[in-house]
């Protein structure tokens, strides 16, 4: 074996018996579930943001209706929360069907601002309905009634729940990387004209990639819910929900199959850790820090942590014919 | 039309005004350089909290916290257009939406750390009495803002058109390369439409920050108010941006004396998703 693919089983290995390795501490195993659920979301942004190219800046939305659906058909129905699941992908699918169909023909931009726009809307809106509890939000069972309820003490069921629904989301995303669609997505990423001009139906595809990624979103706020057993607008639909999947896609790498775990095996300890240290004034630093990583990330490596470790020599991005950089000033 | 009506539109075009100045430096960067400053709104939160600090710590009023507010956020245009945007603007969008969007969260919670999450407000009595004219009860700082705001739009509007150096920030936008070999530096117009787009800026944080409360999370709604502005009246109009501010401030207010103020916010993204659909290209924008 090559000592690649030593470090690769060991790291499989790690991932498996994480939770024996954390025991009995409340912190660590929360940690874990908490890594692999930010994982889920940043890996759902990626099949758009990523392999698409379209930044979304909205994704709160499907991770909200997720969450809320979640926690509507226990609250008014009276069914354990996870079987809010499907109605939260099913409608999480239209919404992204509603915005993408007139914002994805635009230019990238317009998508990003309509998507901000989308979940903010929802935000104020959902603050304001009386149905999802208004700005005080809803609660889950407080006491588990059966085991469907996924109600836990303790971490670790939460831990292997996300890390199978992460698996799965995974292979879907490297299967669709083989698959002619994987294709047809990096074609319009570097150049849409280049792809419609050879007959890839660009709009379509860009739809699709939407679709997934909006079903996957909403599936990690119903399990969000599951282990948190609370939902509000903020914690719902909030924009740092948006801004945390995008920034763990882009630190990893975007567009690349394990760039949204490594960027929340970094983030996610840093924020759990900031807040610790620093309390309740610790999450306005946590965000400073967040914003400063993000601009370095953006100015010095655009694509990703990951893209220090590829084997090829990293590609540079076609120059544009512009040379405003290099004026001899 | 009612009296009451009246009074409802004439605070929207004041209101208007204000978005119309602090949507046009967002216009201007966009249709200079195709970039979008989605640490827009967060300058305008720095210009108000500088407006706050002027009044707290030196007793200022508006005629001081106006032109050092206009300085900084000039100056914070320029540095961020040197240390960053110049780098991004050449690189996939991604990195462009990142790179503004993180300086926007670094802004947005240093203030935070700063100056803590409480809204803050200036007194009312800062810029004078409220008054009636013509059955018509006009709010000081409100009328002050809105008057200030028309004309320095419309002067950033004349500057672009009519000047020589307006014509050369024109020639950059268009083909960069052209205008070097015509003698005009890129680099150095763009740095200036980033300077003139941060004192138009700071200049309408400023003055909101009269009558608007002052919090770290402010720019985020107002970040959106230009946002909308600016794709309803076309990218890179300063024109556009004035006469569609005047248009959302009419329908803001309108909104929120018919429908109720929860709402106002509501309807105005509705109308963002509306031009976002029917006329992406926005009233006065090229298609």
């Amino acid at each position: 074996m090559s000592p690649r693919r030593i470090l690769q089983f060991a790291f499989l290995v790690l991932v498996l018996v994480y939770p024996l390795l954390a025991g009995n501490s409340p912190v660590y195993g929360r940690l874990g579930a908490l890594v692999l659920l930010a994982a889920i979301g940043a890996s759902a942004w990626n099949i758009v943001g990523g392999y698409a190219g379209q930044v979304s800046v909205g994704h709160s939305v499907f991770f909200g209706v997720g969450a809320y659906s979640a926690v509507v058909v226990y609250t008014h129905l009276g069914w354990p929360p996870i079987a809010g699941a499907p109605l939260g992908m099913a409608i999480s699918v239209g919404i992204a069907a509603v915005i993408g169909v007139p914002t994805l023909r635009l230019s990238g931009h317009y998508f990003s601002m309509a998507t901000i726009a989308v979940a903010e809307l929802v935000r104020v809106l959902s603050s304001t309905s009386e149905f999802l509890g208004g700005a005080q939000g809803l609660s889950g069972p407080p006491v588990p009634r059966s085991v469907l309820d996924l109600s836990f003490i303790s971490a670790t069921p939460y831990y292997y729940i996300f890390l199978a629904v992460l698996v799965f989301l995974l292979g879907l995303t490297r299967w669709i990387e083989g698959a002619r669609m994987g294709f047809y997505l990096r074609a319009i990423k570097d150049s849409e004209r280049a792809a419609r001009s050879l007959g890839v139906s660009a709009g379509h595809y860009k739809l699709y990639a939407y679709m997934l990624s909006a079903a996957f979103t909403a599936l990690a706020g119903s399990l969000y819910l599951t282990m948190f057993g609370f939902v509000d607008p903020e914690s719902g639909f909030g924009i740092l929900i948006s801004v945390k999947m995008l920034v763990m896609a882009a630190l990893g790498g975007a567009g690349q199959l394990f760039g949204p775990l490594v960027g929340a095996l970094i983030l996610v300890p840093l924020e759990e850790l900031s807040n610790s240290l620093l309390g309740g004034q610790g999450a306005g630093l946590t965000f400073v820090v967040y914003g400063a990583i993000i601009v370095i990330i953006a100015r010095f490596l655009p694509s990703g942590l990951l893209s220090l470790f590829e084997r090829r020599p990293a590609r540079r991005d076609p120059v544009k014919s512009e040379p405003v950089g290099g004026h001899a000033d | 039309m009612s009296m009451t009506l009246l009074q409802v539109v004439v605070s929207g075009l004041l209101l208007g005004a204000v978005y119309a100045l602090f949507s046009s430096g967002l216009t201007l960067i966009w249709g200079m350089m195709n970039v979008v400053n989605f640490a827009h709104g967060d300058f305008v939160m720095l210009g108000m909290y500088t407006a706050v600090v002027i009044w707290t710590a030196l007793g200022g009023g508006p005629w001081a916290s106006v032109p050092v507010a206009a300085i900084l956020i000039a100056t914070l245009g320029v540095v961020s257009y040197f240390l960053l945007v110049r780098h991004i603007m050449k690189g996939p969008m991604l990195a462009q939406i990142l790179g503004t969007f993180g300086l926007a969260l670094f802004l947005r919670y240093a203030a935070f750390w700063t100056f803590g999450a409480n809204f803050k407000t200036l007194p009312d009595t800062l810029v004078g009495h409220s008054f009636v004219l013509a059955g018509i009860r006009f709010d000081g700082p409100r009328l002050l803002a809105g008057v200030v705001g028309l004309v320095v739009t419309l002067l950033l509007h004349l500057m672009l058109t009519r000047t020589a150096m307006g014509s050369r920030m024109l020639a950059v936008s268009e083909d960069a390369t052209a205008a070097q070999l015509m003698g005009i530096r890129p680099q150095r117009m763009q740095a200036l439409a980033w300077a003139l787009a941060g004192a138009a800026t700071g200049i309408a944080g400023a003055l909101i920050a009269t009558f608007f409360y002052t919090s770290p999370t402010v720019g985020e709604t107002l970040a959106i108010v230009a946002f909308v502005t600016v794709s309803f009246g076309g990218f890179g109009s300063v024109l556009g941006a004035l006469v569609a501010g005047l248009i959302i401030g009419v329908v803001e207010s309108l909104s929120a004396y018919l429908i109720g103020p929860v709402y106002k916010d509501v309807i105005v993204y509705v109308l963002f998703v509306l031009v976002l659909w029917f006329r992406p290209q926005g009233l006065m924008g090229k298609a």
